[in-house]
């Protein structure tokens, strides 16, 4: 039997991310949570932009590092321009009140046994198949 | 190294650990992502393994980091306290779920996909940054 290369490289990503995760609370005290880290990156001469903004310059270091050891940084199929407005719109306004997206409350949130990350995961999870299930019926 | 430098340094290799880490899982993939929420379908449960291996780690991890005093380069950490569950927490999880599904996105895969040129995650991030200051200048 073997393991689909899919399943090993998630693992592989996902024990990164936690690892990243750890690394950020091990230097900075912070929770490596991406919605909260962007928004606060939105406003230049806030305190404690330029950690935010160097963890932001990072992510995108990442899939650049990507794109130049595995081939690719990620695939956009299936997503057109405006279909990407509207939900990068519903995902900032969703996430800014959840105050956290699946980094946040997804890893570290969960990590932690956060009851209000629980709710959000479980939360997003169904309606992100819901719509999906939508997708699919309409398409 | 000075404290102010450690945080920036630190922060920046966190940052590149964490996009190395969402573009190998299949995270920055938006196709894949639908295929994990696609329950009823052609589920594809292969993501299951990304959020399973962080969240073991970073569990593990953050109980040993949690034992020091604070962290290398900040006088404290700075954790969540909230425990309280409202309309806001569920609502707006909900919103994002949908735009999840819809685009295939979430935060962090939108910004890390920026380095692959793709023209959906760049409107999906400058999209996404209109959102965030919709909410905070209702909040404001």
């Amino acid at each position: 039997m073997s393991i689909a290369p899919d399943w090993i490289h998630a693992l592989q990503g996902g024990v990164a991310i936690g690892a990243a995760s750890s690394l950020l609370l091990l230097v900075n005290g912070r929770v490596a949570g991406v919605t909260g880290i962007f928004a606060g990156a939105l406003t230049p001469r806030a305190p404690g932009f330029d950690w935010r903004a160097l963890f932001l310059v990072g992510l995108l270091a990442g899939g650049a590092l990507a794109k130049v050891l595995f081939g690719a940084a990620g695939s956009a199929a299936g997503t057109g321009v405006a279909q990407a407005l509207a939900a990068g719109l519903l995902v900032g306004v969703g996430t800014r009140l959840a105050n956290g997206c699946t980094s946040g409350h997804g890893v570290c949130g969960i990590a932690r046994l956060s009851p209000r990350s629980l709710v959000a995961t479980v939360t997003f999870i169904a309606t992100g198949a819901l719509t999906v299930l939508a997708m699919r019926r309409l398409a | 190294m000075s404290r102010a430098w450690g945080a920036l340094v630190g922060a920046l290799a966190a940052g590149t650990l964490f996009g190395l880490g969402l573009a190998r899982s299949g995270m920055t993939d938006t196709a894949k992502v639908r295929g994990f929420l696609d329950f009823t379908g052609a589920w594809d449960p292969s993501l299951l393994f990304v959020m399973g291996g962080a969240v073991l780690v970073h569990g593990v991890a953050s109980r040993l980091i949690a034992r020091r005093a604070a962290p290398l380069f900040d006088g404290r950490f700075h954790l969540p306290t909230r425990r309280d569950l409202n309309a806001s927490l569920v609502g707006g999880s909900a919103l994002f779920g949908v735009g999840w599904a819809l685009g295939g996105f979430c935060p962090g895969p939108g910004l890390t996909s920026l380095a692959s040129g793709a023209p959906a995650a760049i409107a999906f991030v400058v999209a996404m940054a209109l959102g965030i200051r919709i909410v905070d200048g209702a909040r404001a």
